[in-house]
This record gives C-alpha cells, structure tokens and sequence, in this order.
C-alpha cells in the first residue's frame, strides 16, 4: 500500500507538467465557453444626431448627422431625412470618430504571455511565408471586448519568430471567427530585419562577428528570396502556357511568397536601429515590384529624410525609453512627429496584445510631442488604412464605408474622457468586457467581511 | 597635532561632499495653478522654496533676496511624483537563492548613475521605492530614494524614510523555488508555511539571543558561574524580528484575492500592521477586507493578462479600492511607465470616474503615506520639502509636459535646458556604434522585472520568465 502511494505520488510528479497545462487549457476553455460578447450586439439601421464629427478625411461637422444602414455609413452630412426604421442616437455635445486602428499587435494570438499553450504568435522555423496569423485568431479572447470598448476597432496582428515570421492579418475585433473579423486575412508578411548592430552591453560578440553574422543572416534572407522569385517565374510560365512544361512541384513556403512578389500583399520590415534601417531601406530598392512598410522604427528619428525619401510608410509606438541612454528623454514620444516633418506616412502600432486599448494614449503621446493633434488622428485612422490599402472601407466616416465609428464624450487621446458607443461594421457593440463585468460585480460587493 | 589637522581635513571633506551631494536650493513659483493634494487647488498663488523647504504658499510673495523667481503663469505646479514600487537604479534586484533572504537589501545597490533616474524626473517623478525583486517570499529589504540625479549613491537616499521589506506571494516565488527545485514553496499553501516558520523560528532566536545575552552579561558581571552557550547573531533573524515588532514596513507582491488574503490572517496572528500590497491585481474583490484591516494597495492602472494570476484582472481595481475606502497608490514597476504615471492615474478617471483629485492623490500623497514620507513629501504644504513639478497644463491631461521638476528646491529637470545628448563632450551630430540596451528592453515589458536577476533558474531549464 505504501509503495502504491509512492509510486502514485511519483507518477503524479512525472505528469505534474502536462496536469498543469491541462488545468490551464480546460481553464481557459472553460472561459472562452462563456463567451466574451456578454451580450448581443445590435444591427440593423442607426441614426446619429447632433454629433461633432470628426470625419479624418473631410474635417469636423457640428451637429451633424450620421446614417448606418447595416454594415456602411449611408450618409454624413448637415440634414438628413430620419424615417421612422432608424434607431436614433442623441448624440448633442458627443464626438464621433471613425475607429481606431492599430497596425502591429498580436491581439488575438496570445492571450497569457508566461503561459505558453495559449502563445500562438511565434511558429518554429526562421522562414515561414505560409504561416497564417489568421488561422490562429481567437474570436474569443478576453482581450478583444477589453480593447474595443476603447474605441480601438481594428487591428494588424502579426505572427513574430524568426527571419520570415509569417502572414499577418487585418481584423476588425467584432465577430464569432476570424473569416467574419478578416477585413485582409493576408494583410502583410512580417520580416524581422537581420541586424548589423551589436545587442547591447550583454553582447559581447566581437565587431567582425556581428557583421559576419548580419552579413550571413542576409545571404540567407536573399537565397531564399531569389529561390521564391524563381519558383514564382516558373510557375507563372507553367500556368500562362502548360503545354509544353513541366509542372513545377509545389511548394507552399514558395507559393505564399507569390503574393508578396506580385506587389499585392506587402512586407512589413521590423527594424528600430538606425544603420538596420537604412540597410533595410537599401534592400527595399532591390526589389521594386514588392510592397514594403517599415516597423518599430525606433530610430527612425535619426534618418527620417532617408526613410522620408524611400517612400516608405511607418508603423510606430511612442511608449517606449529611449533607445540610447544618451538619447534625449522625449525622442520615443517625437518619432512619429520628426518622420511625419520629414514626409514619411505614419501609422501607430503598439506592438501590444492585452494592452492595445492604449493605442490611443500612443496617438496622444504622439500629438505632444509634435505631431499634432490632426495628423495623430490620421496616423490611427486613415494612414493605416491606406497603408494597407483598405482606405475603401476604413479609417474615415464617409458614406460607402464601413460603419467602424465610437460616440465619446471628449478628446478620445485623453485618458480621462470616456467611450460611450462603438460601432464596428455596422454592429452597436455592447459596452462591456471582463473588466466592466468585474467592476460591475465587485464595486459595491455587499458581502460581509468575514475577515 | 598633524594628525588632527589631517582629519580635521578628511572630517571637513567628507562633511562638503555630502553638502554638495545634497546641496539644497530656493526658488519662488508664481502665479501658477497650485495642486497642493492635501489643501484643494489655487489658482494664481505663488509657492516659496527656503533651503529645501516650502515655507510659504500664498499671493502676491516677494522674492527674498537672492531667490530665483520662475514665472508658472497659466502652469500647473504640482508636488513630485512619488513611485511606490520601482526599479530603476538598481544594481541588482533578485537575490533568488533563498526563499527567504531578509538580510540582503538594496541599501548597497543602488546605481547613481541610471539615466532612468533623469527620465524619471522629466516624468516630474521625485521620490522612489527602489525595490528588490520578487524571487523569494520574502526578499531583500528595499531602499526609498530621491532622485537627486548627479548625486552619489548616499545622497539619494531619503532621509528618514521608514525601513520596507520586500514580500512576495504567488507565481514568482513558487516558480523560482517549487518549480523543478523541490525548496519549498511549490504551491500558495507552501507559500504560506514559509512565512509562518520564518516568523516562528525568529521569535525563538530573539527568545535565545536575548537569553544568551543577559546569561553573558550576568557571567561577565560576576552574578553567574558558568558562561552561556552562545547564540550566534544571525542577520536574517534579526530582520524577521523587525518586521515582527513593526520597524520594517512590508510591501508584498500580490495578485490574488484568497494569497492578500492568506497574509492579511498571517499579519494578524503575528500583530504585524503596516503593509501595503504590491500589484494586487485582485485586492478590488477583497476590498471590504482591506479596508478592515488597515491595508494599502499599490496597483498598475492597466497591467494585467501577462500571466495567468493576473488573467482575472480588471483595470477598474484602483477605483473600486478608492471607492471602498482602501488607500491605494499607482506604481509604474517600469523604466517607461515611470516616465507618465500621470497619465497612469489618469486612468483612473475614464476606468471608474475616480475623480481628479483622488486620482492625483494615488501618486503623491498615497504612495508617500505607504513609505512613511508622508510627513515630509506628496503634498504642497508648508514645511514640507520643496519637491514640485511645473506642468504645462492640467498633469492628468495627455498633452501636458513637465517642465521643470525640483527636488529639496533645486532644480534637476527642465525641458528647455534638455539636451539632445547625453554623452559628456560629444558632437549629438556625431555618429556612434556602441549600444547600451537596458534589460527591460531585451526582455520586453512582459519580462517582469520583478524577476531581473533570477533569469537562470529558467535559462537553465528551458523556462521563459
């Protein structure tokens, strides 16, 4: 009986790993069973009055009027007729702003930074083009609802591991899977760029061998590159003429990088370090035919005229230290401002998953120290949409596109004011989260202390 | 005689460096919009700074002789932040070897030199609770700090500021030492236990050495025959033994409703008062609780999901503690956030709509009652030190920049003196290759740098932090 007990005990500490895990997983299971939209939302035909609307693409317009018939804006303007199928919206002494969008995130792809199993933002591998961030979009992360109750109601989430990290995707945080939250399933590629720059004072690599390796992490990077364009030729003659070829063997590393050749879908290059950047930007000029964006751009604020002059957009956060410690204190804050002077295309990406509702406060650090409160506004808005080449459906409120747009009650950058209605596609969102809830159930608990 | 001279000099030396280090300064504000936190806010009043002191705050004040006048027209001033958990200017931060390594303490390890600390300025951030790590349950005893960047290392520090010890509960200490180590704590209960025998074999030590020592004294006077057994001193038992009769204050890392609650039933049992939760992310479910029991909390505005005790967190928990009468700070625990913990508190207003004015108490008059500086710092009175920042506008509002922020009355942060390097006697135009990344940064805001220092007991096994 006692060697039972022992050898019970020992097998309970051998799978005491894999038990762990279990817990966790039917744990969060058990949360994503309840669901995270507590409540419906509503769709159908809205009418929002006497708003202060900041339209992005065609200024502010007092006291006006914004229709929404199922997913589109059908009318902004002064007057509009209101018949009697539209639910209206008082909106007197309210602003209404299109939704905002943060283009870099892996919203959806994590949902427990240390706990592993529910980390899907890194596959193994250093080069993965076919690799989906679509695929692994959890409709019902707890960080979704958290997030567009702030009035954030898109976002770029994109895989990071490795050289080639994967596809990342566009998705509005509204819907029960990822196809009905896609706006592009494949909105970029994400190329973490090699650096040709030391670490830090923990790297202690020589200077030779830090080049060395920067200089074989690129060959690397172009091998495989040269390969896809060749694959892509081949296969593209195959396909214009099959009559007298051979059919290539498929290889799908290979023909996820079609896509990227041809210019439709474009590769966002994550580097921060000055000579990165323009190494990057040298690498760009290379290959015409390919949509590039840069990201993180850390450093952009130093070679801004460079990045200005590459025609490149960038996709930047303002919450960081400065990267240098002589650096001065506000330059994380000025970057978006020094690249907007410079005549670089901006965009805010808070490279955040459970924290993305601070991509506003990103917006606003930005308008501070520089940028403007006007261009902050396009740089969540329609900068990133036009980037990614949505600007169709989002970033403005513009009657024919979509009904991404939130009521607040003041400047939506400052913290103190409050979001009071988002609409996403069309859909009124509950206004509620985890975080509502908890307040709702623990602000005045009632029940006696015991302790 | 030479040698009297001699050390007449090195006396004189030491007595002018410490002077220098913490030279104390006079300034007269005016005319700005005076958030005194304590005494409601006034507008166009004037605030003097005596020798590091606030002496008057009124009206219409006349410069004394020799005092700088700085115009606040149409500014807010405001009192120095105070950060109630932080890190920055450490030299080290875990001493993860034990689970319990009272006797170590931050006292000795404090970077001058961090340039966090001049940020942290630019933040109008004055005062600091640097921190050791969460590693242990119970760590290493914490140091609070002013930030008189440019000074040396003895003259941050805070005079008269209470000694702290460093608690910690949950994932961190269970992880370091359970994890694959077999030391006890592997689990919350262990957690529990850990303290409690600490406490225990603290109180038979001070029983022995105090037995040991009167029995030696007796044996020396002559009223015993036979010397005692000795009862070695043992450091770390005497730190156990402050804690228990209430000279170290403890601020514990918490996140969990029924772990805050397992040390409040601790506490009680050893009469042990003042402590204040560190994170307690959770504390907005037990608030009745500590309230009952007197209990601070020390909270992020937002953090939360980065782990899986923090997963049922929600950003409305300083505002729930508010409203249920549990005075509450908010920390930044972080080199960046550090840098805005305004807009940290700010948080507060759109999550809960605490108000204005105790959102501004939450990281100045709140985290300096939970370090014992109360008396001295967090609020514009009279009397007390001349710790203030000049703000462009109101300091909750995004785009509102400190300008100037003062700590004793001198001036160690102001925007139009910035400059746009660092570096001593180089061109900013000039290029440059070295790096100097800090570890926050390698590892990322989720890195927890709670934990900076025991990275090994996961590198080694293949654990991330």
């Amino acid at each position: 009986m006692r060697i039972q007990i022992t050898r019970y005990t020992e097998i309970m500490m051998k799978y005491y790993k894999r038990i762990y895990t279990g817990c966790v997983l039917l744990l969060l299971i058990a949360a994503g069973a309840q669901a995270q939209i507590t409540e419906k939302a509503e769709f159908g035909k809205f009418a929002i009055t006497n708003a202060t609307i900041h339209t992005v693409s065609d200024g502010v317009i007092e006291n006006g009027v914004v229709l929404i018939n199922g997913e589109k804006i059908e009318f902004v303007g002064k007057n509009a007729k209101i018949t009697t199928e539209y639910q209206r919206i008082n909106a007197e002494g309210k602003h209404l702003y299109p939704g905002f969008m943060d283009s870099g995130t892996q919203l959806g792809l994590q949902e427990i930074g240390a706990v592993e199993v529910t980390n899907d933002q890194a596959e193994l591998g250093a080069y993965n083009p076919h690799v989906r961030a679509f695929t692994a979009i959890n409709p019902s992360s707890a960080s979704i609802p958290v997030t567009r109750v702030n009035g954030v109601t898109h976002v770029i989430s994109l895989p990071v591991s490795g050289r080639l990290s994967g596809k990342a995707t566009l998705i509005d945080l509204y819907g029960y899977s990822p196809d009905s939250m896609a706006v592009s399933p494949n909105a970029g590629l994400h190329l973490n760029w090699p650096s040709a720059q030391k670490g830090g004072s923990w790297d202690d690599r020589s200077d030779e061998k830090v080049q060395e390796e920067y200089e074989e992490d690129l060959k690397e990077l172009n091998e495989f590159w040269e390969k896809a364009v060749f694959y892509d030729k081949m296969v593209s003659a195959y396909e214009e003429d099959p009559s007298n070829k051979e059919q290539p063997d498929a290889d799908k590393k290979m023909e996820a990088m079609r896509e990227v050749l041809s210019g439709d879908v474009p590769v966002v290059i994550s580097v921060d370090r000055k000579q990165d950047i323009l190494n990057a930007i040298e690498w760009t000029q290379k290959h015409p035919d390919v949509r590039f964006i840069l990201a993180g751009v850390k450093e952009g604020w130093r070679v801004a005229d460079e990045i200005a002059e590459s025609g490149l957009p960038a996709l930047v956060a303002t919450l960081y230290t400065p990267e240098r410690d002589y650096d001065n204190y506000q330059r994380p804050y000025q970057n978006p401002g020094m690249l907007h002077e410079a005549g670089v295309k901006v965009a805010i990406a808070t490279g955040e998953v459970e924290n993305v509702r601070n991509a506003p406060y990103h917006a606003g650090y930005a308008a501070t120290y520089g940028l403007g409160k006007e261009e902050a506004l396009k740089a969540i808005t329609l900068n990133a949409a036009e980037i990614f080449g949505v600007e169709d459906k989002l970033g403005s409120i513009e009657a024919g596109k979509q009904a991404n747009l939130f009521l607040s009650d003041g400047d939506p950058f400052e913290p103190m004011s409050q979001i009071e209605q988002v609409f996403i596609r069309g859909y009124k969102i509950p206004m509620v989260s985890r975080h509502t809830q908890l307040n709702d159930e623990y602000l005045d608990r009632g029940a006696e202390s015991t302790n | 005689m030479k040698k009297f001279i001699l050390l007449s000099c090195i006396v004189l030396l030491v007595l002018g460096h410490n002077g220098y280090a913490q030279e104390k300064g006079s300034v007269l504000i005016t005319n700005g919009t005076v958030i005194t936190i304590t005494d409601g806010t006034k507008e166009n009043t004037d605030v003097l700074i005596e020798e590091g002191i606030i002496t008057e705050i009124r009206e219409g004040i006349e410069a004394p002789d020799g005092v700088e006048t700085i115009d606040a027209s149409g500014k807010y001033v405001m009192p120095g932040i105070v950060d109630a958990h932080s890190h920055i200017a450490a030299e080290d931060v875990n001493e993860w070897t034990h689970p319990v390594t009272a006797e170590v303490s931050m006292e000795e390890s404090i970077d001058p030199n961090d340039i966090n600390m001049y940020w942290a300025l630019a933040g109008g951030v004055t005062s600091i609770h640097l921190m050791h790590g969460s590693a242990n349950v119970i760590g290493g005893q914490n140091e609070t700090l002013k930030l008189r960047y440019g000074a040396d290392m003895d003259a941050l520090r805070f005079d008269g500021a209470p000694r702290t010890i460093k608690f910690a509960l949950g994932e961190n200490p269970t992880r370091v030492h359970g994890q694959n180590f077999n030391v006890q704590p592997r689990t919350r209960m262990g957690v529990e236990q850990v303290i409690r025998d600490h406490f225990e074999e603290a109180l038979d030590y001070k029983r022995n050495r105090q037995q040991y020592l009167e029995a030696k004294e007796a044996y020396e006077s002559g009223n015993r025959d036979n010397p005692p057994v000795p009862v070695a001193r043992n450091a770390r038992m005497e730190v156990l033994v402050d804690i228990l009769e209430g000279e170290i204050w403890v601020h514990c890392h918490s996140y969990r409703a029924d772990e805050i609650m397992m040390l409040m039933r601790v506490f009680d049992d050893y009469g042990i008062e003042n402590y204040t939760f560190q994170h307690a992310n959770e504390a907005y479910k037990i608030a009745p609780e500590l309230r009952k029991n007197n209990a601070y909390t020390s909270v992020f505005s937002d953090w939360w999901a980065y782990k899986f005790e923090v997963y049922y967190s929600t950003a409305y928990n300083a505002s729930i503690l508010n409203e249920n009468g549990v005075k509450n700070s908010i920390n930044s625990d972080s080199g960046e956030l550090i840098r805005h913990l305004n807009h940290e508190a700010a948080k507060t207003v759109h999550y809960g709509e605490t108000s204005k004015e105790d959102a501004l108490k939450m990281i100045t008059i709140n985290p300096a009652e939970q370090l014992g500086i109360d008396d001295k710092v967090g609020s514009i009175e009279e009397g007390k030190h001349g710790d203030v920042a000049i703000w462009s506008g109101h300091p909750l509002s995004i785009y509102s920049i400190a300008e100037k922020t003062f700590v004793d009355g001198k001036k160690y942060f102001d925007r139009e003196e910035d400059p746009d390097d660092m570096r001593v006697k180089i061109d900013p135009e000039t290029d440059y290759d070295e790096a100097s990344r800090r570890w926050y940064e390698e590892s990322g805001r989720h890195g927890d740098s709670c934990l900076r220092g025991a990275e090994i007991r996961f590198n080694e096994n293949g654990m991330e932090l």
